[in-house]
């Protein structure tokens, strides 16, 4: 890289806020993907104004930038494609004002997404969106990648609690968008630039809403011995209008990975587990898990178990959340999914995903917000057996054109970023990218912030600027990833830093 | 406007069928938008067809505008080019719907009625707004941002809106979303299509999630109205609310004079006829209005705390009615439905106030509602001219301008007639050159007002008259040159609706 770039880079934000040397780029190579890039340097703004600055001096010296949080994505939107200059905004990680009486705080990119509930619990307030990696992910790479989590069943994605953002525009320009309110007035640019996977602007500071504790929470694990009836009991609970605030299922080998790794109370010769919690009014809650319970048992359900405490019900999330965590122990590699069907057509997409799996010889196991058709099959595998990465591959593809064919779509919450972007014209046309590239151009006509991404790498992408300069200043030729090859095995959906 | 040539209407009856095109003047005159009509109305049978249309309009550079049940045509500025009216109502087919897993996809031109119905067989529905008449279409809805008394609880179309079909301004059939409730595939562009009236894209199909009814055997629907001797005392109500965990499904804030046509509401002659609900609403005082539902024990408390509540903010007069059907013959079904009209109506009322009526949308953090308040009605005394509002509890505050010149709307004679052609006669009830003055003056200050405060602010419905000296987005914005770089991404040639929403 440039060293007029660095030094100038350093000059406006002090030597430590700018790393170059390859051995410190080395920690930014990854994301939670299995993708590995490095980029040519790093820098850590303190300010949306050092923010804007950096972006006109990247520039002006033509290299493209990458924002990251805590690095903790599925889908490779955290690292650059190829080269460039990395954006990192832990030092941007404070709550800058609280509205107690209008539900509303203004928190910087940075900002731990737990963080935020942890400021303001204490006035019985929390922030809704809830990815596993909660207490590590950032914000600003929740709204990067309009992230969910278990609660976003009942409670919304992240779009759904953010009002107004301040960006930092490819040009360095400092842009405001939406109100306090929320009611967008003209179009609705919060709702584009959410879950735009840092590929329109840089976002320095984020509004949001924040929901009131419930009255009553109750937290049911139900425990089944057959998959089928548990994937059937998801269904009649939708179909049934039930709507419980999260409905998370396991199946019986996942469970018991994360039980032999969490001790969470888990049964260990259950088939399939469904948990989930109710939240509202104390009347409402109780009359909702009368129903669920009516309707596991109706299912087959061994057991219908109610949380005793707090501590029991922490006890049943921290199972769930840290399962990934649990699954990196027991195989060399996993592949994670993220694929969203209809929710009738759960129970018969389970069954042809064991299906693929038995035809592959992959262990496929199951943990997922079912209560949204959210997937997330995890094919585990040996990439040092010949063949077994080929094959991990072709099992998700299948898997993923599957949930395609049945009405959904490929990713629910993870992000295309450059692990599915090749995937991207099993669900968009040559018209739709050619709007949505005209919509990107609109903001970032170079392709100056985070290129590459989102758009397949083979629809005529103007923005692919693979200006890989190197690190030294030598040129390297780019390098990008085959269709296949994007699919890789996938990281600790819980990774607090990027090794 | 030049005559549209007669060439033209032959090469649209070329690309639909010549039962598809009309250029009669009365035809023409029911499609005008703020007294600009179009050179032609078109009613292509299929998304085909109207793409069809659109690529025609690209290459001889025609402006289009979407219409559907023409109920909100007025909502924007005037277009500046409107050669052809591109009525969507013959897409009007409920394409898929999977009540199991609670989406819905849905034509352009289906009626918010016919999709209502539909949804109800299966104990289900959408909260879009319902009181703007039975010819109401899901994409006019959308197009049209208007939002609904219930928001509250299931929030605005950009919580529920999961995908959309459209026709993009190259004349490309594109899509975003798909029908899956979770879904972060591509970037979001159907939410850019909520209130983007027309100038975007062509919507032709649009998918929803879908909301278990209200009533059903499990649950009922329950109303609450309290009445408050002043502002103060409401808005109190309303916080007391919001601090507590209960989660209505709406609450709204009545001003005196919007109480009042509340209470001397009487249906058209047309429309179906309602229980009149004079006890209901005090006339001169503030009332808030708390809808909720839930099983019969949840009713049952909401009844007794928001009488607490209400009591302990002030509340001089209150009434409840719970139901367990809204249909149920006479009684309690009556009254309910009677109220829910009401509710649901309140954009109507207000217009129907004063054919010179401006109403202003303003979003607002519902705290700062007070200070609000004081400054609206402290203009609208200064110009000397009568005010209704309404707040939603979320802080979305309509507030109208109700000029007495001319004779009080609906006039007998548009009263008599149906409510698409109302809106042709109610541009012809013009205002007086000092009325206007003094209307645009009022609608400078509530600008200037709602910017001091940092609320945002546009006016939603004004006579034609008005547009011609106030643009209704108000002040040139920090962000209008974003919305124009998006305008033209999805519409190059800039043929929908142009200078609609931003010149």
């Amino acid at each position: 890289m440039n060293s007029d770039l660095i030094r100038e880079l350093k000059a406006l934000l002090g030597p430590a806020a700018v790393l170059s040397l390859p051995e410190e780029l080395l920690m930014y190579e990854y994301d939670g993907s299995i993708e590995k890039s490095l980029p040519d340097a790093v820098v850590f703004p303190s300010t949306t104004q050092h923010v804007s600055s950096i972006v006109k001096i990247a520039n002006k010296y033509d290299v493209p930038i990458v924002g990251r949080g805590a690095g903790t994505g599925l889908s490779g939107g955290a690292i650059p494609r190829a080269g460039g200059l990395m954006m990192v905004f832990a030092r941007m990680n404070r709550v800058l004002s609280v509205d107690y009486e209008n539900l509303r705080a203004v928190v910087q990119p940075g900002l731990v997404n737990a963080e935020l509930t942890r400021a303001v619990e204490h006035a019985g307030l929390y922030f809704a969106p809830d990815p596993s990696s909660q207490k590590s992910c950032t914000i600003g790479g929740n709204v990067s990648e309009n992230s969910g989590g278990p609660h976003t069943l009942a409670y919304g994605v992240t779009t759904n609690h953010v009002v107004a953002l301040q960006l930092v525009m490819p040009d360095g320009e400092i842009l405001r968008i939406g109100n306090p309110h929320g009611d967008a007035l003209g179009y609705d640019l919060c709702g584009l630039f959410v879950g735009s996977e840092g590929t329109l602007a840089l976002v320095t500071e984020i509004t949001v809403r924040l929901c009131r504790k419930p009255e009553a929470v109750k937290t049911l694990l139900a425990i089944f011995d057959s998959i089928d009836d548990a994937s059937e009991t998801v269904v009649d609970i939708t179909a049934r209008a039930i709507t419980p605030a999260a409905c998370e299922m396991m199946d019986g080998w996942t469970l018991r990975v994360i039980e032999d790794y969490v001790h969470a109370g888990f049964p260990l010769d259950s088939a399939a587990v469904i948990l989930l919690e109710i939240e509202g009014l104390q009347e409402s809650v109780e009359a909702q898990a009368a129903a669920i319970e009516e309707v596991c048992l109706a299912h087959h359900a061994r057991e219908v178990r109610l949380a005793r405490d707090a501590h029991e019900r922490d006890l049943f999330w921290k199972g769930r959340k840290n399962a990934f965590g649990a699954l990196g122990r027991i195989a060399p590699c996993n592949y994670v999914l993220d694929g969203v069907i209809p929710r009738s057509k759960l129970p018969q997409t389970l069954r042809r995903i064991y299906e693929i799996g038995k035809a592959y010889d992959l262990r496929i196991g199951n943990i997922f917000h079912a209560g949204d058709g959210n997937l997330h099959p995890l094919v585990l595998y040996d990439p040092r057996t010949p063949g077994k990465l080929e094959a991990a591959l072709a099992a998700a593809n299948e898997i993923i054109r599957y949930c395609v064919e049945v009405g959904g779509s490929l990713t629910g919450e993870h992000g295309v970023g450059m692990e599915k972007s090749e995937l991207m014209p099993l669900i968009f046309s040559d018209d739709d990218f050619a709007l949505m590239r005209r919509v990107h151009d609109a903001f970032n006509p170079n392709a100056s912030l985070n290129p590459a991404k989102i758009f397949p790498l083979g629809k005529g992408c103007g923005e692919i600027r693979v200006r890989h300069t190197g690190v030294h200043g030598t040129p390297s030729a780019p390098t990008l990833t085959p269709v296949a090859g994007a699919l890789h095995t996938a990281q600790n959906e819980t990774v607090v830093t990027p090794r | 406007m030049p005559p549209t040539s007669t060439n033209l209407v032959e090469r649209l009856a070329s690309a639909v069928g010549g039962g598809r095109v009309r250029s009669d003047v009365a035809t023409l005159a029911a499609y005008a938008v703020d007294e600009v009509t179009p050179g032609a109305v078109v009613k292509p049978a299929s998304a085909e067809e109207a793409a069809e249309i659109v690529r025609l309009a690209i290459a001889e550079n025609l402006g289009v505008v979407p219409a559907g049940g023409r109920t909100k045509m007025g909502i924007g500025m005037p277009p500046m080019r409107y050669d052809i009216a591109l009525d969507m109502t013959a897409l009007n087919q409920i394409a898929h719907y999977d009540p199991g897993d609670l989406t819905v996809s849905v034509d352009a031109g289906c009626t918010l009625q016919s999709i209502d119905a539909a949804l109800t067989l299966q104990k289900q529905f959408l909260p879009l707004p319902q009181g703007f008449g039975e010819q109401c279409t899901v994409a006019g809805t959308i197009a049209s941002g208007v939002d609904a008394h219930w928001r509250q609880f299931f929030g605005t179309a950009r919580d529920f809106l999961i995908g959309a079909e459209f026709i993009d301004g190259t004349g490309a059939r594109c899509k975003s979303g798909g029908r899956v409730v979770k879904n972060v595939t591509g970037y979001d562009l159907h939410k850019l299509l909520i209130g983007s009236l027309g100038t975007l894209a062509i919507i032709t199909r649009l998918n929803f999630r879908t909301f278990p009814s209200l009533t059903s055997a499990e649950s009922q629907a329950g109303i609450f109205v309290a009445a408050f001797p002043d502002a103060r005392g409401a808005v109190a109500f309303r916080q007391n609310i919001a601090a507590s965990p209960f989660t209505p499904d709406a609450v709204e804030l009545l001003s005196p004079e919007l109480s009042k046509l509340f209470a001397e509401f009487r249906p058209r002659s047309w429309e179906k006829q309602v229980t009149p609900l004079s006890t209901w609403f005090s006339r001169s005082q503030w009332n808030v209005v708390v809808c909720f539902h839930g099983t019969p024990d949840l009713t049952a408390r909401y009844v007794t705390a928001l009488n607490q509540r209400a009591e302990s903010a002030g509340a001089v007069a209150m009434h409840a009615l719970q139901s367990a059907a809204l249909d149920s013959a006479g009684g309690a079904g009556e009254e309910l439905a009677s109220l829910n009209a009401r509710i649901s109506g309140t954009a109507r009322f207000l217009r129907d106030a004063s054919a010179g009526a401006a109403i202003f949308k303003i979003a607002q953090l519902p705290a700062k509602l007070p200070e609000l308040f004081a400054g609206l009605a402290e203009i609208a005394a200064k110009a000397n001219v009568p005010h209704a509002f309404c707040a939603r509890g979320v802080g979305a505050v309509y507030f109208a301008l109700l000029p007495k010149d001319p004779a009080p709307y609906p006039s007998a004679a548009v009263a008599a007639v149906a409510p698409t052609q109302q809106e042709v006669i109610a541009m012809d009830a013009g205002l007086s050159e000092q009325a206007l003055a003094d209307l645009s003056r009022a609608c400078g200050s509530i600008f200037d007002l709602c910017s001091k405060q940092s609320a945002t602010a546009f006016i939603q419905f004004a006579p034609a008259a008005l547009k011609r000296r106030v643009n209704v987005f108000g002040p040139e914005r920090s962000d209008a040159a974003a919305m124009r770089r998006l305008k033209s991404a999805f519409d190059p040639r800039n043929i929908f609706a142009p200078g609609r929403v931003f010149t």
